[in-house]
């Protein structure tokens, strides 16, 4: 089976600027994949030029094992949905979920029929005649997916079509999105600068910066292995402290900083004497630490208590701040602001890659 | 003071202090609240206000719209007897319209009549003429032009109206006449031996008229369409929709109230257009305002061109009502 979408040196470039740069990717049919990276790193790009809006400056986009070239969007088996849904408000919710179908020829009765399993499917079966200003947020958001699977596309994209939602709703809709891709069974492609929610819907996620696609890989390789500084501070909270490598043993590397001798593990093979930068998660801190961990002393700045979770905010004697987040079960006696302390970790929860400008 | 002239007078000041005692009201009954009109505006520019709107809407809107319509009833009389006798109230005027000629009253009048519909019928086809040509341009400056290019398009749009419409209207006669620049490039080329008649054929003054108030249809289409959502046009693309059906169903229902008003305009201003129908109009033609304009100064007969002119006005504002009412536009949307 031909890979539902597949990129191939997919370059876009507007004028000077270069808005994806070498984009090589296979995304396979029935997958949930997510794009993920902060505003203008190129991911809507990205999806415009897959959904056919944007003809890439160089390279190739294959959907279903063809090449899209000239092919424009009302011919493309893709369906996008907007990030502000975008639905038609002189159109009834019926007579939107149906505009797919209407401007294909479909009969009317078969359309209707259409129409109306697809509001079951999204609960919306009472609100068929309404206008889709009558709509709450999440209705709206619902009738936006129900249209674009009307057209039965191969390819579902979504750009950010949650960002618009508040928390709760939001959290509720996440679960539904993906509980709608199971059943539906299509690939999904989904835009989001938001990384709870690709990492809590995708099947595989690709970090994106500056136009680059800097890792690709599912929630928890890039959670847990990130390859790039990027990803590694992009993707969930971590420290960085900077050094170089003055000895290896095995995988584990040791790390002269200005904040004493660390360790951390070396998975992208650094040699020593090379610049380094040192990730370590706020939850892998030790407070207090002692015996097999590395670390450094600090002062207490902050204490913020947030329930499950307690972050502490320290402040090193090179003045860098540290953030150290200690669960409520971890049994430590939280610091008081002010207090000196030691603070450790695991040389296994360290982990080193290349500092940027020796890319 | 006749009768008439009172109720002229009397009309719309009736109609003043009826909605005064109607807001006095509704505010002692409570229905009305917050600051009045005074205390929000204070005095000086409350009285203003009110001396000026009034001003404008009583003299210069309502007062000689109405002297008009009390003239159109009243026989053609000399200064004298003016205010006598035989100043009674009459449908004369209207039945001339019909029924009248200078040789006989028994007939149908189909010189007028033919003048007035061939009126209103041509200012419908310009009409749509002006939206055929108006719609794409206006499309293209509302959603995909760049700004640069947006005021390059602008300005050349409202350069050439600068020079005034008579001018204008001269300027098309003599690029149509029979040694006009066209003509002769049409001879130049060998496509016709003799001149043609452009004028005679009216081309002149349906060009003349079309391009007389292509603003007036151009901006209000430009601004209904500016306000459409770009991923709206995208998201019907992405669905599948071909060009036209965009058009037809997500741009023209969303730019419905701009191509009300930007056709009444138009067909308003057409259906009334002077100088045009004057300069370019055929010998043959006859367009109903210069009719209307004879009974003036040709005819000297005031109540006649008030009646002619009240004929025009009002078929023209039944008209648009009942098309407004056809496409489930009321008259408060196409002011948006």
């Amino acid at each position: 089976m031909a890979a539902a979408v597949e990129l191939e040196g997919v370059n876009v470039t507007f004028g000077d600027f270069v808005a994806v740069k070498e984009a090589n990717l296979t995304i396979e049919p029935g997958e949930f994949f997510s794009f993920l990276g902060p505003s203008g790193c190129g991911k809507t790009t990205l999806l415009r030029t897959i959904s056919g809006f944007i003809e890439p400056t160089r390279g190739a986009v294959r959907i279903g094992g063809q090449d899209m070239k000239g092919i424009g969007p009302n011919k493309r088996p893709t369906a996008l949905i907007f990030q502000n849904l975008a639905l038609f408000p002189m159109m009834t919710v019926a007579e939107n979920i149906g505009y797919g179908l209407r401007v294909r020829g479909v009969p009317r009765h078969e359309r209707d029929e259409k129409v109306k399993n697809l509001l079951i499917q999204v609960a919306l079966t009472e609100h068929g005649h309404k206008r889709v200003s009558e709509l709450s947020g999440g209705q709206k958001q619902r009738v936006a997916i129900a249209r674009a699977l009307a057209v039965e596309p191969s390819v579902l994209l979504l750009d950010e079509p949650l960002s618009a939602l508040d928390l709760k709703l939001r959290q509720h809709m996440r679960t539904e999105l993906r509980a709608i891709q199971k059943r539906v069974g299509i690939t999904f492609i989904y835009i989001t600068h938001d990384q709870g929610e690709a990492l809590t819907m995708s099947d595989r996620i690709a970090v994106m910066n500056a136009g680059v696609i800097e890792q690709v890989g599912d929630g928890r390789a890039v959670y847990a292995e990130p390859r790039t500084p990027f990803v590694a501070s992009f993707v969930g909270e971590n420290n960085a402290i900077r050094g170089r490598i003055s000895a290896l043993e095995g995988d584990i590397a040791t790390l002269e900083t200005p904040l004493g001798t660390l360790k951390g593990r070396n998975p992208v093979g650094l040699a020593a004497g090379e610049e380094a930068l040192l990730f370590v998660r706020p939850e892998a801190m030790q407070l207090r630490a002692n015996g097999s961990t590395v670390g450094f002393e600090g002062e207490t700045l902050d204490v913020a208590y947030e329930g499950s979770v307690t972050h502490v905010t320290l402040r090193a004697k090179t003045g860098q701040k540290i953030t150290a987040s200690i669960g409520a079960n971890a049994g430590v006696g939280l610091p008081s602001a002010g207090e000196n302390l030691r603070i450790g970790f695991q040389p296994a929860d360290g982990l080193l890659l290349a500092r940027p400008e020796r890319h | 003071m006749s009768g008439g002239l009172a109720f002229v007078f009397g009309l719309p000041l009736a109609v003043a202090i009826g909605f005064y005692l109607l807001a006095a009201y509704e505010r002692r009954a409570g229905i009305a609240t917050g600051p009045g009109f005074f205390q929000r505006n204070g005095l000086g520019v409350g009285t203003y206000l009110v001396v000026a709107v009034g001003f404008w809407a009583f003299f210069i809107i309502l007062l000689p719209q109405l002297a008009m319509v009390d003239m159109s009833f009243r026989p053609k009389l000399p200064p004298a007897q003016m205010g006598g006798p035989k100043d009674l109230y009459t449908l004369e005027n209207y039945r001339y319209f019909l029924f009248g000629s200078t040789t006989s009253t028994a007939e149908w009048n189909w010189l007028h009549i033919k003048a007035f519909f061939l009126t209103i019928g041509v200012s419908i086809a310009i009409t749509l003429l002006n939206f055929a040509i108006s719609y794409p341009l206006a499309f293209h400056m509302a959603q995909s032009a760049t700004p640069a290019r947006l005021r390059v398009l602008l300005l050349l749009l409202i350069l050439p109206y600068w020079v005034n419409e008579i001018l204008r209207a001269f300027a098309f006669r003599v690029l149509l006449s029979s040694g006009g620049i066209i003509n002769q490039m049409l001879m130049g080329i060998g496509l016709t031996s003799e001149p043609i008649d452009f004028l005679g054929a009216d081309v002149g003054l349906y060009m003349g008229l079309s391009y007389a108030y292509l603003l007036m249809m151009i901006f209000p289409l430009y601004n209904a369409i500016e306000s459409l959502d770009k991923n709206q046009v995208e998201a019907a693309r992405d669905l599948g929709a071909p060009w036209w059906h965009i058009h037809a169903f997500i741009v023209m229902p969303h730019a419905k109230p701009g191509i009300a008003s930007g056709c009444t305009l138009v067909f308003m201003l057409t259906a009334g257009a002077l100088a045009a129908p004057l300069v370019l109009g055929g010998p043959r033609t006859l367009w109903f305002t210069p009719i209307v304009y004879d009974r003036f100064y040709q005819a000297f007969n005031w109540p006649q061109g008030a009646a002619y002119a009240f004929i025009l006005l009002v078929t023209c504002i039944v008209f648009v009502l009942v098309v407004l009412k056809a496409f489930r536009l009321s008259l408060g949307e196409i002011t948006r």
